[in-house]
């Protein structure tokens, strides 16, 4: 327990001092620290799934607290919980089945359920997997035994009886099957540039004209897919201020022998009516299909929309957020330094303090992200393949639980 | 913003009516400032000053084929003035009367008062030729009712002003007015100038009076012709020619020249060959922008500076402007075009007719010289285009019968009312209105650096306005800074940010103003690259978007995006981004023939984001541009 809590400590300060930069790294960092959280915690011969939300939530909340901003941390954690019900969930199913217990069930669902166990078992995972329905609310209207005693073993944390003859085995089994998905979500989250990128060829065609914000590894990786399948287009690179990552990106992309053109960010509008899409990478998709980006983006999304371009968004599935944004321009967003924008005491010579309210006569705004609202984004491209914004939310609803939305809202009511 | 609409609506109705009907309540009116009227015609027109003629009330007279005029025998133009300025000056002197009784505080009494009776002046004189030598109704009509429709329609969509609204509004109503009482008469007037013609026909046209020619001519100019009244009486004998071809020719060049393609390789060639500066071209050239000259900057000052003996031709002080256009020194329409004129103010002062040439010649082939020269340090602004029409016309509107220090003086002091009517005085026009359109509590967004937009802000800081100013800027230029420093000086509260944060920023911006570069005829505003984006911004978020320009910025030409014409700046710029060395990714790349860098300097506003144009002439949508562009256009925007 104190490894962890060093390793927890350290990341928090990395996260408060925004040392990590991009969400992938977040994710993964994230995702890495929690899988060694879940192996150093101790699991209890009764509820081990309650005892690993608990501890990974208790950590979750620090660490969404920590960056609020940066939304794929809140994302993974809620990820890992889910996977813990979730193997929870196959692990009960499959106890149910082994162990026969059909005293419980009904008379109709004796028999398929007692022809095969193994089957019933995946079958249950898969339905709670892909439903956003709460469990609770399942066990009211479907009235079914197996999925009556899931939530109750997860979030309620009675262990029903009848399963301390493999107890010692089941726990075991827990805590190595969530590692094992965690490892999963970790592969998943480094390579979901491929997978992203593996769509290329079906968006990008001989002599387009494509244009993108900022620097993005997935945008790159997915222009590099294009290009190595012998397509050639060109790239329009907008530079991104004030963080002018656009260099960056055209220096790579100009190191893959792409045709690049760098324009600064206000020359968007000037160049949109030659692009023929706009690709472009996200800091996070929320659920109503909204993206929250670099700064910028907007400007991008309305030129594009005014233009009739479409505006094609990059999305790992660890920056897909089962939350709705509210007021997402100031609530999700932070502001940055103004010395990326003024120099410190460039204007001291011109202010004049020794008269007026006090109040400060020169503000300087930063802000780091932009909200780009659901209905200026053509496509999501994820690891998943093509979706429309408006359904994003169903596709959320895959990588989460619907009880772990509220982690930090939780936290603070409880503090 | 609906308060005050609601309000609106409360005047809306009047306002229509005054605008579209020959209402009853007028004619009272005009009973009584009949008397002053014989006064006020024409002659005591002369008195008036450039500065007050550019007053915004001030009616667009029409523009009218002019070999009808030309072909006018003298004898009806003599009858038919009185009724049009009588009807004119009365429904202004209505007007004026009404502003001052109806509302403001004293000193804007005074002043609109001070405004209105130098309209009076302007009226009449204008409306003068319009009333006076009519024409068809088919061109008349349409082109000048409609124009004071869309004006009172502008002026309804906004939230009032105060006063100088409403003046504006009147003044323009009074027009429409006045054609509908003179009905009768005019097509009388036309029966008449029928006959007339077919008369003049018969005889030949080549024997006018000098006197008919002469009023004509005034009539002809139909600007308030206090200045032009000298060039009228002297140009008698020597333009008659010029004036009776004009007319097809103006025709034709109405439609203006294509520009110059760059990647037009003969006629690059052929550039090439004159243009002094002889700039290596840039290596990684931007595919799209074949047709804009890219050249590798840094280049050319050096070469000018060493050539600096070897160019006898040029005149030191366009050298020296030409200089200052290269280097980036003076920059922005109003400044390089001023700073260009004085150059050929000193140029025409120090200039000499050579032996066996004549001045008017000489003289425009020199300008001619000068003016490539100065587009070879870079390319010539719409205004500063605008300008080189206007003198290039003076130059060849000076007859040979003067001489040479006449005509010198004369294009001397051409130019300096150039500068100081389209220019300065514009300038200050365009605050006087824009500042009614600031209130207390607002936040006024603007982009990059506007030299109008800027006076603007602070003469409304001097009127003890409480506004906030968000200067937002962009790269390379940076402009904004420079505005920033200038303003917070004067100690308005600014927040400063970048064009990316645009649309942070708009959610609490109450008005957009934006500065221009020209205005186009079909309402797209061209103007510093990233004018368009803050435009689109406003525009989504539903706050006005106001263009403050100048009415020698206008241009009939049309363009749709911002790639067929603009402008190239140094693309090293954009690969570099000063104070911030951890930027150095493209160090050492910019010579990769992947890799281009586009450094745009303009880029064009599609009309649908702008409310509204502030101009010298009023306040009005950017639908009325073209008859701006029409009603003020060749012989009247220019002179």
């Amino acid at each position: 327990m104190p490894d962890t809590q060093v390793l927890v400590n350290d990341f928090l300060n990395k996260l408060k001092k925004r040392k990590i930069e991009g969400s992938q790294a977040t994710a993964r960092q994230t995702a890495e620290l929690l899988r060694s959280v879940i192996s150093q915690q101790r699991v209890p011969y009764t509820n081990q799934a309650g005892a690993l939300i608990d501890a990974v939530k208790a950590v979750g909340e620090q660490l969404i607290a920590a960056n609020p901003v940066e939304l794929a941390v809140g994302n993974i954690v809620r990820r890992v919980l889910h996977i813990i019900r979730e193997e929870d969930l196959s692990l009960t199913t499959a106890a149910i089945g082994g162990l026969n217990l059909s005293a419980v069930s009904d008379d109709e669902n004796d028999d398929d359920r007692d022809g095969d166990s193994t089957l019933s078992a995946a079958a249950v995972a898969a339905a709670a997997r892909s439903t956003l329905r709460p469990p609770s609310l399942q066990t009211l209207l479907e009235d079914t035994p197996v999925s009556a005693a899931v939530p109750q073993t997860s979030s309620s944390g009675g262990d029903s009886e009848g399963k301390t003859a493999d107890k010692s085995s089941r726990s075991r089994k827990l805590k190595h099957d969530v590692i094992e998905a965690v490892n999963e979500l970790i592969q998943d989250i480094v390579t979901c540039h491929e997978q992203i990128a593996e769509q290329a060829v079906e968006h990008i065609h001989q002599n387009e004209v494509i244009l993108t914000l900022g620097s993005s590894r997935t945008v790159l990786e997915f222009l590099f897919a294009a290009k190595e399948k012998k397509r050639s287009f060109r790239v329009f690179v907008a530079e991104g201020a004030p963080r002018y990552q656009g260099h960056l990106l055209a220096k790579e992309l100009v190191a893959r022998g792409l045709q690049t053109t760098l324009i600064t960010d206000s020359a968007v509008f000037a160049m949109i009516s030659r692009v023929n899409m706009v690709i472009v990478g996200a800091h996070a998709v929320m659920a109503n299909g909204g993206v929250i980006a670099p700064v910028g983006m907007n400007l991008v999304a309305l030129a594009a929309q005014k233009h009739a371009v479409p505006f094609v968004v990059l999305a790992g599935s660890h920056k897909l957020c089962p939350l709705y944004p509210h007021n997402p321009e100031v609530l999700l967003n932070e502001l940055r330094s103004p010395s990326e924008l003024l120099d410190f005491g460039e204007f001291s010579d011109c202010m004049d303090f020794g008269s007026g309210s006090g109040s400060p006569l020169l503000h300087v705004v930063n802000p780091a992200f932009d909200y780009v609202p659901p209905k200026l984004v053509s496509l999501f491209i994820t690891d998943t393949g093509g979706h429309n914004p408006s359904y994003m939310y169903r596709l959320i609803a895959d990588y989460y639980s619907a009880d772990d939305l509220v982690v930090q809202r939780r936290a603070t009511a409880g503090n | 913003m609906d308060s005050r609409r609601s309000s609106r609506a409360v005047i809306d109705p009047k306002v229509r009516q005054v605008g579209f009907f020959t209402s009853a309540p007028l004619p009272p009116d005009r009973t009584q400032s009949d008397p002053p009227d014989p006064i006020r015609s024409p002659p005591l027109a002369d008195a008036s000053s450039p500065g007050n003629s550019l007053s915004p009330v001030m009616i667009p007279p029409p523009r009218h084929p002019s070999d009808s005029l030309l072909r006018l025998p003298h004898s009806p133009s003599d009858a038919f003035p009185p009724p049009s300025p009588t009807t004119t000056t009365t429904s202004l002197g209505d007007f004026s009367d009404d502003v001052t009784a109806a509302s403001s505080p004293p000193p804007a009494a005074a002043r609109v008062r001070g405004r209105g009776s130098s309209v009076k002046q302007q009226g009449a004189a204008s409306s003068f030729p319009g009333g006076g030598f009519e024409v068809p109704p088919s061109v008349k009509a349409p082109s000048s009712v409609p124009a004071s429709g869309l004006t009172t329609v502008s002026v309804v969509k906004l939230p009032p002003g105060i006063s100088v609204e409403v003046q504006s509004d009147r003044a323009l109503n009074s027009k429409p007015l006045k054609e509908k009482t003179s009905k009768a008469e005019r097509r009388a007037i036309q029966e008449a100038q029928r006959a007339a013609k077919a008369a003049a026909k018969a005889e030949g046209i080549k024997t006018p009076a000098v006197t008919a020619l002469a009023n004509a001519k005034s009539a002809k100019s139909t600007k308030p012709s206090p200045q032009r009244n000298d060039s009228a009486v002297v140009v008698a004998a020597s333009e008659k020619k010029g004036g009776d071809r004009s007319v097809e020719k103006d025709r034709k060049k109405d439609v203006p020249h294509p520009r110059m393609q760059y990647d037009d390789k003969s006629r690059v060639q052929k550039l090439k060959k004159r243009s002094v500066v002889k700039p290596t071209e840039a290596r990684n050239r931007v595919e799209l922008f074949r047709h804009l000259p890219q050249y590798e900057h840094g280049t050319q000052l050096p070469v000018l500076q060493s050539k600096f003996f070897q160019l006898d031709t040029l005149h030191p002080a366009v050298y020296k402007v030409g200089l200052q256009y290269l280097s980036g020194d003076i920059c922005g329409g109003n400044a390089r075009c001023i700073a260009m004129l004085q150059a050929f103010q000193e140029a025409i002062r120090d200039y000499s007719t050579p032996p066996a040439k004549t001045l008017s010649r000489d003289l425009t082939a020199k300008i001619s010289s000068y003016v490539s020269f100065l587009i070879d340090c870079r390319p010539l602004s719409v205004s500063m285009g605008n300008a080189i029409r206007f003198l290039k016309s003076q130059i060849a509107k000076i007859p040979i019968s003067l001489s040479e220090s006449e005509a010198k003086a004369t294009l001397h002091s051409d130019i300096e009312r150039f500068i100081n009517e389209k220019i300065i005085l514009a300038d200050r026009v365009i605050v006087k209105h824009a500042v009614t359109k600031i209130r207390d509590g607002d936040v006024l967004l603007t982009y990059g650096s506007s030299s109008a937009v800027e006076m603007i802000l602070q003469h409304a800081h001097e009127l003890g306005k409480q506004f906030r100013v968000v200067i937002v800027d962009s790269r390379p230029k940076h402009e904004g800074k420079l505005l920033l420093r200038r303003l917070v000086r004067k100690g308005l509260s600014c927040t400063y940010t970048h064009i990316n944060a645009i649309s942070y920023i708009m959610h609490e911006v109450t008005r957009v103003f934006l500065g221009a570069s020209s205005v186009l005829s079909n309402g797209t505003v061209y103007s510093r690259v990233g004018t368009a984006c803050v435009a689109m911004v406003a525009y989504g978020f539903h706050i006005p978007v106001l263009v403050c320009c100048e009415a020698y910025k206008f241009h009939e030409r049309v363009q749709l995006d911002s790639i067929c014409s603009n402008e190239l700046g140094d693309p090293d710029s954009i690969s570099k981004v000063p104070g911030r060395e951890d930027i150095n990714h493209l160090d050492g790349w910019d010579k990769s023939e992947n890799l281009q860098l586009l450094n745009l300097i303009y880029d064009a506003t599609p009309s649908d984001y702008v409310s509204l144009i502030i101009t010298d002439y009023g306040m009005i949508p950017p639908t009325s541009v073209p008859v701006i562009v029409r009603e003020y256009g060749r012989g009247q925007l220019w002179i």
